[in-house]
């Protein structure tokens, strides 16, 4: 058969729509299932929960469900426990960031300098990132456990402590126990942070400082420092919600207990709706958590502007 | 000079220590409580090896409770959370590399936000949501919810991969009449392999480590993931302290070894989505 030329010209006409048709929905059918899943799974039960909040709903209570308005936030106006978990999460939180940013970037620090072993010793300390969080969680309540445990005796004989005792019965220091397990667990992933944004620092500049004669720590005042500020201060932040949503540890170690000494809020609403299986109230909780959050999260953003507006 | 440096590297090479033996020794601590036996366990408390090693603990582990069990629950759950993750992030993480698209800016802002919310909020909904769909109390329910909870992360990841790979292969395959799905999965695709391991590698972790939703979504053995099987013998038996931590030390083995594999694209490849512990 012999074709002709002017027949192939809608032909090819035709061809172009459909690839340009595909080429418009091409990026929409990668991105698909992703924004499905995200949609239904988390986006969906976002605003569910937040209906719960002016619900009754109680998971054994077949009648529950109906809209009780307010309550729920009443309630927690004058729930004690609630303003005892909220200054137990701002504890928790900033004693974690704290000592896990001071390490990571200490040991950030003394791996960025070449040695003989370094791979093996990077892969050695960044190794409790891997363990699940449940097993730190569990790992540490044995080490506090003077039973089984050296912690305790190691702290008995420095003198810290009267006798071998379990801090995590101690309603004083009880909130120490997930803080210490917290850091073990973190300080790689700050370490691993700043780790590669030092190595992103030009080496020559160090160089040049050396010869006009800066010592050590006016090279790291004013050089490593400056250059570390922008990671330093997102990965803190993006951190600090992170760790205070972050439950796991204390429902392992101390379920919040001794006397909801370490209920921190995002385990209060763990506990409300896994124990008490009230669903509308820690979901109130909850609400009032996001708002918090949301509000800290303003704060970044207008601090991250304020900041490159000066840079 | 010389004397001042030398020192310093004494100094550094003790803090290096210092923070090597702080990592390692609570593992070091499960592990040699775990080939204690029984009767050394309370009369050698705080040695640091025991006078006679057994492995007892793993032995009546393995054989007699439901630890297997709970091991190939979570071998399926974060095995199957990460290939499908991987999967569709590199799809997606695909698209944000190469494309411009409409709405290209809210899917993003869509992703970084479901990494800002604290997913606590989620446990009573999605119970609710899974629960008359019978997705509450099996393994396919907790591989749904994980896999929504990681792609974003995911994403971002693959996306970091994906461009660092020059756009100009893609476009000499394209010349030479190749779609742009076949030179994604012909030419991107086995270039990314090291980041395809990394994400699987970061997804099992994380799944393998969930507990809360776990807590929430299983009650019963049948269905138990290891955090939730090792929590309830917890609670239940809490003087076994040699079998307990022989479970542990269970639960390691598989987190660690993906974090050997990985550990060496860690300072490269996390910091460009590094949002999410």
């Amino acid at each position: 058969m012999v074709f002709d030329a002017t027949a192939g010209l809608p032909e090819s006409y035709r061809q172009s729509l459909v690839d340009r048709i595909t080429r418009h929905a091409e990026p929409y059918l990668y991105t698909a299932p992703a924004l499905i899943l995200i949609v239904t799974i988390m986006l969906a039960p976002l605003v569910l929960g937040l209906s719960y909040a002016f619900r009754d709903v109680h998971l054994l209570n077949p009648f529950s469900g109906g809209y009780v308005g307010l309550d729920h936030f009443r309630t927690l106006y004058d729930d004690d426990n609630f303003y005892r978990a909220l200054r137990n999460t701002l504890w928790w939180t900033g004693a974690s960031v704290l000592l896990q940013f001071v390490f990571g970037l200490v040991l950030a620090l003394l791996l960025d300098r070449p040695f003989a072993g370094r791979a093996i010793a990077q892969a050695l300390v960044f190794l409790p990132w891997a363990v699940p969080t449940f097993l730190t969680g569990l790992n540490w309540a044995w080490l506090f456990n003077p039973v089984i445990g050296p912690l305790p005796h190691w702290l008995h004989a420095l003198g810290f402590m009267n006798e071998p005792a379990n801090i995590l019965s101690n309603p004083q220091l009880a909130m120490w126990g997930p803080i210490v397990a917290n850091v073990w667990w973190g300080i790689p992933f700050f370490a691993i942070t700043l780790l590669a944004a030092l190595q992103a620092i030009p080496r020559d500049l160090y160089e040049a400082a050396a010869i006009d004669g800066a010592g050590a720590i006016r090279r790291f005042t004013s050089i490593t420092l400056p250059f570390l500020a922008p990671t330093i201060a997102i990965t803190v932040l993006l951190r600090t919600v992170w760790i205070s949503n972050f439950a796991d540890l204390i429902i392992v170690m101390t379920s919040g207990g001794p006397a909801d000494r370490t209920q921190i809020v995002a385990s209060y609403i763990f506990t409300q709706a896994f124990r008490a299986l009230d669903f509308g109230y820690a979901s109130a909780i909850a609400l009032v958590l996001l708002i918090l959050l949301l509000a800290y999260s303003m704060l970044i953003v207008m601090l991250r502007q304020v900041l490159m507006d000066r840079g | 000079m010389n004397r001042y440096s030398t020192f310093g590297t004494a100094l550094h090479r003790l803090a290096i220590l210092c923070y090597v033996v702080f990592a390692l020794f609570p593992l070091f601590w499960l592990l040699k409580v775990s080939v204690t036996p029984n009767d050394l366990l309370y009369s050698e408390g705080v040695r640091m090896w025991p006078s006679r090693m057994s492995f007892e603990h793993f032995r009546f582990v393995l054989a007699h409770s439901a630890f297997p069990v709970f091991f190939r629950n979570s071998m399926i759950v974060a095995g199957a959370t990460a290939v499908i993750v991987t999967l569709l992030a590199s799809l997606s993480g695909y698209a944000l590399s190469r494309f411009t698209f409409r709405g290209k800016y809210w899917l993003v802002a869509l992703m970084l936000l479901t990494q800002m919310f604290p997913l606590v909020m989620l446990v009573a909904p999605i119970f609710k949501m899974l629960s008359p769909l019978g997705l509450t109390n099996s393994l396919t329910g907790l591989v749904v919810v994980y896999t929504a909870f990681n792609i974003p992360f995911a994403t971002f990841l693959m996306q970091s991969f994906f461009d660092g790979i020059p756009k100009e292969l893609e476009e000499a395959a394209k010349i030479d009449g190749a779609t742009q799905f076949m030179a994604f999965r012909q030419i991107v695709l086995p270039l990314t392999l090291p980041g395809i391991a990394a994400t699987l590698g970061f997804v099992f972790t994380a799944a393998w480590s969930e507990l809360l939703f776990a807590l929430m979504l299983i009650s019963g053995n049948s269905a138990a993931t290891f955090p939730v099987g090792l929590l309830t013998f917890v609670s239940k038996f809490s003087v076994d302290f040699g079998q307990m931590m022989a479970a542990g030390v269970l639960a390691l083995i598989p987190a660690c070894l993906f974090f050997l594999f990985i550990q060496r694209y860690l300072v490269q490849g996390l910091t460009a989505g590094a949002v999410k512990g």
